[in-house]
């Protein structure tokens, strides 16, 4: 105290009237700063907008397929209906191509028109003319209106994604088929429609012919896995820790682990999976059961801290009230608790689902890639997956492969969205403020 | 009986007891069912719990351990002249007993007496009926097949006996408890409690799992490589390791893929973290409520597209891009249009990934710059800084700690990164330091390793695991240090 | 402590006697927080050189009124400020006005003290630092000497200014705020409610400083306690609801208020 009252008094006399603060020079550092930040949010919306416009103008086009529409002979010649064998090993491209060459009126001794011709046509018509045949043998020696797939390269040329300008033999369409494409559509035998292929077909090596059937199927058999396993464990676990722990250690390293699981490489993961799925307990490589299983142990984590939020945000007057009312614990948190933080936990779970769906690096090591042609039945038969499946399109070379790998990964993303959405929709609708 | 029969009928036990318990009790109570001690669910679910419960269990104990036990009497059954020979001969042989008594079951009685006439006949006929032999079978084989099938079945049949006893005896027992002062809710609370400490293990088993899982598999790899050439070789070729010919030195090297992981992370991070800072700080300092509330949500929609669809972008975008790029740079200076920066490089990988960096950054960071209190902000705005001297000075230093916590959350996330690298950052094991050219990463090797035909004895295969342990326990460590930083952190203003 | 009160009152008296001259003036003072509003035409002049102090019962608007004098309302999202307040005759909410310099010039001490996570040296270093006020190391730190003299710190701390002031005692801690501020050689310093995180003892030490301080700043300070007003401020305004009940010398207002109101709340009736 006394230094207080002994300490010199020495005012700060004459003070300038307006001191120099540098204000110029700050305000300028200001503008700098602001500028930066403004140009880094800008670049994060910028790379955002170029990675989805970069998938969109190149699978957009995904969506729509060229196919070919012509009266097909199904001439007894090289059809030899007498023997059921030989019906399923008949040379039904060379049957598409004379109806298309006929169409187009290239003779017969031209070989090289035959060959250009026969580039035109995608060779899923093989499966597709043999389909009809051995449905119905009777067609053999007529002739039926037919709708089949352009060939990939045609496909690309129709939907104008081929440079013309680069010489025709470094073209993958030569002058003359374009002008045949051109005299196609213009009688209407050619012309685009909506691509149901790409959400029903299964693998190819035709990108014209690969679709999403398998792929899509194998994702919801994982989904449907995730969401039956890491829901309720994820609850049950989350409850526990939040409601009844106490604080020990034990609960302390739960804790601790739980955090540290949701920062663990996804490709751990697949390790897991498959040492122990797949090499200890001898479950099927490449089933979407054991992707289920990896997605789910990847997810839990997700999924009980999202959900142990949801229980924190319960207030503990809640708690109190019920127990008040001789309720008891487990009472308190499955009657008034757990269902005043659904909304959280299911939000929550949307979420981690939304991630689950594209996680593709552990469905790798666990065999999912696949060359999978079947839709498969259970969750036990070999499957691909969504994100798995544009992996695989993306290392394929072909032009039109990329077009189809956009397509799906518009696909993805609009499920992604979707559920993202939903979650937003769940939150909005009914969060609560205390 | 199947399994899944036995389950349904188990289940029916459980419903019935359920039933039949929270009748009881509300008969014990005679219409008055304030004294019972609990409601008389809980008196049903007691009874459920007791039929179903001690029934599934047996069900589990013995599903795995009867075909163990059937496995061991049959091996014991082989004539002498085959248990002398080498283990993995026995087990092929169990392998085509399995297979016949699987195809058994399915023949015909002509033909199967057929089979047992003349094993030799065996392949064809149960090849013709869809159960493909791999070589033809050894008379004591169809025996022996016999003899599993029989097991089988009556293993079945007495798991049924027991499973169901089990189920009737536990439902009997815990009926005959329900009295009115039974404490029926605490009992089905405990075991509801057990169910919810079980749930929360799996988290721990997931990671004793993991641990387990790669740690045995990893030593299986040490023992044909030796721990030292794996850590410091400095060569990684495992085409040339011919399966067997193991003592060739620095062929599974891990720094050539250590060192292109810590490089495509270093380059991905110098992008992130000045995009990644600033954009928070922007948000969290200057932004008005509408910018935050578009751009917030927009930047962290880059953290929910999935890794793939960025490895796609960095493979036919960023790395055509960045190649033209420099071929029309390099044209411009020296007239020769040729590019220098490949397709497939660290700065493609490296770039994607700082894109896919940048909201996890940005929101670790807002969160750490948010939890700053207000009282210090406002002390220096009232000194007269202005808001960015009030940032670096102030705010920054003071959430410096947190930051360094997100940086290596985000640093961890980077190295574990797979998507990305397998698409854009290419598979040649090189050390170098050109940004411009391709180096691979360890998780890009997991992948390598394991995508084709799998042999868990070679160490091609495993290796895989020794990089991918490696890998955990790298990120494991960031992570827990990262997380020991912010907690110490958010302690501190809390 | 009464008698050195009443001594410093007096002294504060005759200066008044000499020259009043008016440091700080607002007219017709609103205050908005989006539609709410938390000020009604406040009028109320700070003299120079002088401790006004503002009470009145909480949420009466009187730390409202004290952060508008430098303008650490605009913060407040939403916050919206019409009138008139000058600072030596100029408009502090006139467009051409920076109001880094303002703040520069009327520093301001808050409730809780705040200091900075770095040290003692650092804390005060910051406004000289940021305003470019030393130019030698030298200056610095007889800029930081004798600030932390003036709040009365520096015989505590001057052998451990590289200690974080975080670590201080929290009525140092607040002292340490003060110094900060005075510091930047403000002419006006607001103190909003300085000692109502401190202990008895502690608070004391502050009053004492507020009084020395006094002689050479305009203080304008908000409190809660009635005592306190009376003890350091020559000048004391009431609050009620947003407005400003009555404004007058301290020693008057405590003993033969003009309004009722202010009766009513210093007798206790409310509050």
């Amino acid at each position: 105290m006394s230094q207080v009252t002994t300490s010199p008094a020495a005012g700060i006399a004459a003070r300038p009237e307006r001191r120099d603060i540098g204000l110029g020079r700050r305000y300028a550092a200001e503008r700098r700063f602001r500028l930066y930040g403004m140009a880094a949010i800008g670049f994060g919306l910028l790379m955002l907008f170029l990675l989805l416009a970069s998938v969109v103008s190149k699978g957009y086009t995904a969506f729509q397929q060229t196919m070919i529409t012509i009266p097909v002979e199904f001439s007894e010649r090289i059809i030899d209906k007498t023997d059921p064998q030989k019906l399923v090993t008949a040379n039904y491209p060379v049957v598409a191509r004379d109806a298309l060459a006929r169409v187009l009126g290239v003779e017969e001794t031209d070989r090289a028109g035959l060959k250009a011709v026969n580039g035109m046509i995608s060779d899923s018509v093989r499966v597709q003319l043999r389909k009809l045949v051995t449905a119905d043998p009777s067609i053999v020696g007529t002739t039926r209106t037919v709708t089949f797939l352009a060939h990939g390269d045609l496909d690309s040329a129709f939907k104008g994604q081929i440079d013309l300008s680069v010489p025709e033999d470094k073209r993958k369409v030569s002058d003359r088929q374009l002008g045949w494409m051109n005299q196609l559509a213009e009688s209407g035998a050619l012309s685009r429609s909506f691509n149901t292929g790409l959400f029903v077909n299964g693998a190819s090596s035709r990108p014209e012919a690969a679709g999403l059937g398998v792929a899509l199927v194998g994702s919801l058999y994982m989904m449907l896995i995730v969401l039956a396993l890491s829901l309720p464990i994820g609850v049950a676990a989350s409850i526990y820790l939040e409601e009844f722990a106490p604080k020990n250690r034990f609960t302390d390293i739960i804790e601790v682990n739980i955090n540290n699981l949701a920062a663990v490489p996804s490709i751990v993961y697949g390790l897991l999976g498959l040492a122990v799925f797949v090499n200890f307990a001898g479950f099927p490589r490449s089933a979407a059961l054991v992707g289920g299983l990896v997605l789910t142990l990847m997810t839990l984590p997700t999924i009980i801290i999202a959900t142990r939020a949801a229980l924190k945000a319960v207030p503990p007057s809640i708690r109190a009230a019920a127990l008040g009312l001789g309720a008891s614990r487990m009472q308190t948190v499955f009657h008034h608790v757990l269902p005043l933080a659904m909304p959280g936990i299911l939000t929550g779970t949307i979420i981690g689902l939304a991630h689950a769906l594209g996680e593709t690096a552990p469905l790798l090591l666990i065999g999912m890639v696949a060359f999978v042609a079947d839709v498969p039945a259970t969750p036990m038969d070999p499957a691909t997956a969504l994100p798995v499946q544009i992996y695989m399109w993306a290392n394929e070379a072909e032009r039109a492969f990329v077009e189809r790998t956009s397509g799906a990964i518009i696909v993805l993303l609009v499920f992604l969205i979707l559920m993202n959405v939903g979650a937003i929709l769940l939150r909005r609708r009914f969060e609560r403020r205390w | 009986m199947s399994i899944s029969l036995l389950l349904l009928v188990i289940a029916a036990i459980g419903v019935a007891g359920y039933l039949f318990g929270s009748r009881r009790a509300s008969a014990l109570a005679g219409g008055r069912l304030s004294s019972l001690h609990s409601r008389p669910g809980y008196y049903g679910s007691f009874v459920a719990i007791w039929s179903v419960l001690p029934a599934v269990v047996v069900l589990l104990v013995w599903v795995v351990a009867s075909p163990i036990y059937i496995g061991s009497t049959i091996r014991d059954g082989f004539p002498e002249a085959v248990k002398a020979t080498s283990q993995a001969e026995r087990n092929l042989g169990y392998n085509m007993i399995g297979a016949i008594s699987r195809g058994l079951t399915v023949l015909t009685p002509d033909e199967r007496e057929a089979l047992f006439r003349d094993a030799s006949v065996a392949r064809g006929v149960l090849g013709a009926r869809g159960v493909p032999l791999a070589a033809d079978p050894a008379p004591y084989m169809l025996t022996a097949a016999d003899d599993l099938n029989r097991m089988t079945k009556a293993s079945r049949i007495l798991l049924s006996i027991v499973a169901i006893a089990a189920a009737l005896a536990g439902a009997v027992l815990s009926c005959r408890a329900v009295a009115p002062r039974f404490r029926a809710r605490n009992r089905v609370e405990g075991v509801m409690l057990a169910g919810l400490v079980g749930a929360s293990s799996i988290a721990i088993l997931t990671t004793v799992g993991i641990v387990a899982s790669m740690a045995t598999e990893a030593v299986h790899f040490f023992n044909a490589v030796p721990a030292w050439e794996f850590f410091f070789g400095t060569v990684w070729d495992p085409r040339f390791a011919a399966a067997g010919a193991s003592g060739s030195s620095g062929q599974f090297g891990l720094i050539p893929l250590l060192a292109g992981t810590l490089y495509i992370g270093f380059v991905a991070m110098l992008v992130a973290v000045p995009v990644g800072l600033f954009a928070a700080v922007y948000m969290s300092e200057y932004a008005s409520r509408t910018v935050r509330s578009v751009a917030k949500p927009l930047l962290e929609v880059l953290a929910g597209i999935p890794t793939i669809v960025y490895g796609f972008f960095a493979l036919v975008t960023v790395g055509p891009f960045l190649r033209d790029l420099s071929a029309e740079l390099n044209g411009l200076v020296t007239g020769n249009y040729a590019s220098f920066i490949q397709a497939q490089s660290v700065l493609t990988a490296g770039i994607v990934m700082g894109i896919m960096l940048i909201p996890y950054v940005s929101s670790l960071s807002d969160d750490i710059i948010t939890a700053v209190p207000r009282a210090l902000r406002d002390g220096s705005l009232g000194l007269g800084a202005t808001r960015s001297e009030t940032i670096k000075r102030v705010i920054l230093p003071a959430a410096l700690p947190g930051i360094v916590g997100a940086l290596l959350m985000t640093a961890s996330r980077a190295i574990g990164e797979t998507m990305i690298v397998v698409l854009a950052a290419g598979v040649a094991a090189r050390m170098q330091l050109d940004p411009f050219e391709p180096m691979t990463t360890v998780t890009v090797k997991i992948v390598n390793q394991l995508t084709g035909d799998l042999e868990f004895t070679s160490p091609q295969t495993l290796v895989a695991f020794a990089l991918g342990i490696t890998l955990f326990v790298i990120t494991l460590c960031l992570n827990i240090y990262a997380l020991y930083i912010v907690r110490k952190y958010r302690e501190q203003y809390e | 402590m009464n008698i050195m009160s009443e001594t410093a009152v007096e002294k504060a008296l005759d200066r008044k006697m000499n020259d009043i001259s008016f440091k700080m003036i607002g007219k017709d003072v609103s205050v908005y927080y989006g539609d709410k509003r938390a000020l009604y035409d406040v009028n109320l002049d700070v003299r120079e050189n002088t401790v006004t102090a503002l009470i009145g019962p909480s949420g009466c608007g009187k730390s409202t009124f004290l952060r508008t004098l430098n303008r650490m309302n605009d913060t407040i999202d939403g916050c919206r400020v019409t009138g008139r307040i000058t600072l030596d005759g100029e408009d502090i909410y006139d467009p051409a006005i920076d109001v880094v310099e303002l703040r520069a010039r009327v520093g301001m001490v808050f409730q809780k003290p705040n200091p900075f996570p770095k040290s003692i040296y650092e804390n005060v270093a910051y406004g000289p630092r940021i305003h470019g006020l030393a130019k030698t190391k030298a200056d610095m730190d007889a800029i930081v000497e004798r600030s932390l003299q003036k709040a009365g710190l520096w015989n505590e701390v001057k052998d451990r200014l590289d200690e974080g002031g975080t670590g201080l005692s929290g009525g140092q801690q607040q002292r340490l705020c003060i110094a900060r501020a005075v510091a930047v050689s403000p002419e006006v310093i607001l103190m909003d409610e300085p000692c109502s995180a401190l202990d008895p003892i502690a608070t004391a030490r502050v009053e004492e400083l507020i009084h020395e301080l006094s002689a050479n700043f305009t203080i304008v300070i908000v409190t809660h306690s009635m005592q306190q007003a009376a003890r350091v401020s020559q000048r004391t305004a009431m609050f009620h609801l947003g407005n400003l009940v009555e404004e007058n010398d301290t020693d008057k207002m405590f003993t033969n208020p003009d309004d009722q109101r202010t009766q009513d709340y210093i007798m206790g009736r409310f509050g």
